[in-house]
């Protein structure tokens, strides 16, 4: 054999001797925690390497803000000053839906590659390699809620809730991006490629946010219609928005937001870890 | 080499203990495929074991199994007595995975790479950074460390991965083709690493398609051949079987065929194997001086050959010696069945 190269490390041996019934059989909440902002810490360094990913929560906002009031004000509110605080808080939540679908594709591309056999080998929390992207992407949620926010004030918004209640709605949409991202994820986790998941993405987006009360009021929409926009968590959420923004306002409808964001955690999280766990 | 750990009793000095591993792919009932079928692996501590294979006879399969990443659809296994289906975590914490592709993560720098593994494995930023720019160092890498792995040449990646998986420095590591694709001189620089984590007490758990790199660095190899063991020992008893080189004639007139054979059988006492082509002799030779000897009963029985060549048995012979069938399956199956009358 060669000659033995003085390591930095000690030998591997040492740890031969450590008896299996000392090892954790799970890891603790504390490690778990490290483990998801290690990984949230991977997704920044990507999204640094990757500046495309920052394309559509800059550009939308500023194209969806401008388009959608300019061609519904009239039409809707009889002009675009008077729909903006109708259509802003709608924006807001449209915007969470679209930022956080990226997510999916982006996990079901990551999946693919050779570092997630790593991931899975390791000693770490199944949820981590998932929880990590979802923490890094408030970036993303943060920088799109903040721009339709400023955009619609330069278009002359001035809401009537005030500083708190805006930063309460702006704060509500970013958690609700956050919630809703886990549907994307756990789709992104059992999807056999990332052009599926965008596809699939779609479907579940579109009628998310148009048949909800984001664009327009849903007292003007047919009965059926209207009962189903009025159970879309997407409306919860508008609504919501808007009584923080326009009435600076928790009405129910902020619990009853909040409470929808916490099922669809509740639901879609271990739903993602199971068939991630499962997945190859 | 297994002195570094005394067994009390004889299961105890396993680090890996695996009997009637099974994965089929596919479902029940239509066209199932039974990638492992009833391997049986019994890896010592401190032990280089080989795991020596073709392409597709499950040896990946059956050390993703063993490492927690696919379920196990039939047998049991456990690691330093860790049942790998009840406590993958356990598991988890005592191996080291090289993949047979590097498993690095490709937009992040080399230290980058190496720090998350160690953040991921616990260790706080400052130790982290100190372990990262050890191991740079260790693997000649510390120069590329700020390059993206993108930019990388295979050797590279492959020793990185290599360093990662020692990042959490465990007692046992899995190797899956770690030469595959590499030059001969970074495949010699692999080698001599492995070497390294060896003489440190590391047990390793090696897959190779190479009989000579099994040969260089295992103690003990498995021969896997369509997801079932056909033979185990040290690689002096294997090469038993087909010699420690081969001589390979081919004959000028091809109608001499038999007759050559009957005249090596007589030089050396053991009978030459016929190549596909007609007029070819595969002598297995214990070594290579025997050679020689073959060729000057040859010329005494006047007859003439167009080239001889000494060389190391390779993979496929040892398979045809083991198997009665070559690694790779051929297009004309008639070729099998005229050789395996020839082994024994």
């Amino acid at each position: 054999m060669t000659a033995v190269t003085e390591s930095p490390q000690a030998p591997p041996a040492v740890r031969a001797a450590v008896v299996p019934e000392d090892l954790a059989s799970r890891p603790s909440l504390r490690e778990t925690v490290d483990q998801t902002l290690a990984m949230a810490w991977r997704a920044t360094k990507k999204m640094r390497r990757n500046p495309e990913q920052f394309f559509d929560v800059t550009i939308q906002p500023l194209l969806f803000t401008a388009m959608f009031a300019y061609i519904f004000g009239g039409a809707i509110s009889g002009s675009v000053k008077d729909y903006l605080p109708l259509i802003i808080p709608g924006i807001l939540a449209q915007t969470a839906l679209t930022t956080c679908m990226a997510m999916g594709t982006q996990l079901r591309e990551d999946m693919d590659k050779g570092v997630f056999d790593r991931f899975r080998s390791l000693p770490i929390a199944r949820i981590a390699p998932l929880a990590g992207p979802a923490l890094a992407d408030v970036i993303r949620y943060t920088i799109a809620a903040t721009l339709t926010i400023l955009v619609g004030i330069a278009m002359g918004y001035r809401p009537g809730g005030g500083v708190l209640g805006t930063l309460g709605g702006w704060l509500l949409t970013i958690v609700a991006a956050w919630s809703l991202a886990w549907i994307f994820t756990w789709l992104g986790t059992v999807a056999r490629s990332a052009q599926a998941v965008q596809g699939i993405s779609m479907m579940i987006m579109f009628p998310l946010t148009f048949l909800s009360n984001a664009f327009v009021p849903a007292e003007s929409l047919p009965g059926w219609l209207e009962a189903f926009v009025k159970v879309n968590p997407v409306s919860h959420v508008v609504t919501a928005c808007r009584d923080l923004i326009n009435e600076g306002q928790v009405t129910a409808e902020v619990g009853w937001a909040l409470l929808g964001c916490a099922a669809v955690v509740a639901i879609f999280a271990p739903l993602a870890v199971r068939s991630y766990s499962r997945k190859l | 080499m297994n002195d570094t750990l005394p067994s009390p009793t004889p299961r105890d000095d396993l680090a890996v203990d695996a009997t009637g591993l099974v994965k089929t792919f596919g479902r029940p009932g239509s066209s199932v495929f039974r990638a492992v079928d009833g391997v049986d692996l019994q890896v010592v501590r401190g032990e280089v074991f080989g795991v020596l294979g073709p392409n597709g006879a499950g040896k990946t399969t059956m050390l993703s199994m063993l490492a927690t990443l696919l379920p196990i659809d039939g047998g049991r296994a456990s690691i330093f007595g860790v049942d790998v289906v009840d406590q993958p975590h356990r598991v988890r914490q005592l191996l080291g995975v090289t993949g047979q592709y590097a498993s690095v993560d490709e937009n992040l720098t080399a230290t980058e790479n190496l720090v998350l593994f160690a953040r991921l494995l616990g260790h706080r930023w400052p130790a982290a950074r100190t372990i990262a720019a050890d191991l740079l160092e260790r693997f000649g890498l510390t120069e590329a460390a700020t390059r993206q792995i993108k930019n990388f040449s295979g050797g590279m990646r492959r020793r990185l991965d290599l360093a990662a998986s020692l990042i959490s420095r465990p007692p046992l590591i899995f190797l899956d083709e770690p030469t595959t694709g590499l030059d001969p001189r970074t495949r010699g620089q692999m080698w001599d690493t492995i070497r390294e984590l060896v003489a440190q007490g590391s047990t390793i758990l090696l897959t190779t398609q190479y009989l000579d790199e099994a040969d260089q660095l295992a103690d003990r190899i498995a021969v896997i051949d369509a997801g079932r063991k056909v033979a185990e020992g040290t690689p002096e008893e294997l090469k038993a079987g087909v010699g420690s080189s081969t001589l390979h004639l081919r004959l000028t007139d091809r109608t001499q065929t038999a007759a050559a054979a009957a005249v090596v059988e007589r030089a050396l006492g053991e009978a030459p194997v016929l190549t596909p082509e007609a007029g070819g002799l595969n002598v297995p030779l214990a070594n290579a001086d025997g050679a020689g000897d073959v060729l000057i009963a040859l010329r005494q029985a006047e007859l003439s050959i167009t080239t001889a060549t000494v060389r190391q048995p390779t993979l496929d012979e040892v398979f045809l010696a083991l198997t009665g069938h070559h690694s790779e399956p051929t297009e004309n199956d008639h070729q099998n069945d005229h050789e395996t009358e020839e082994v024994a």
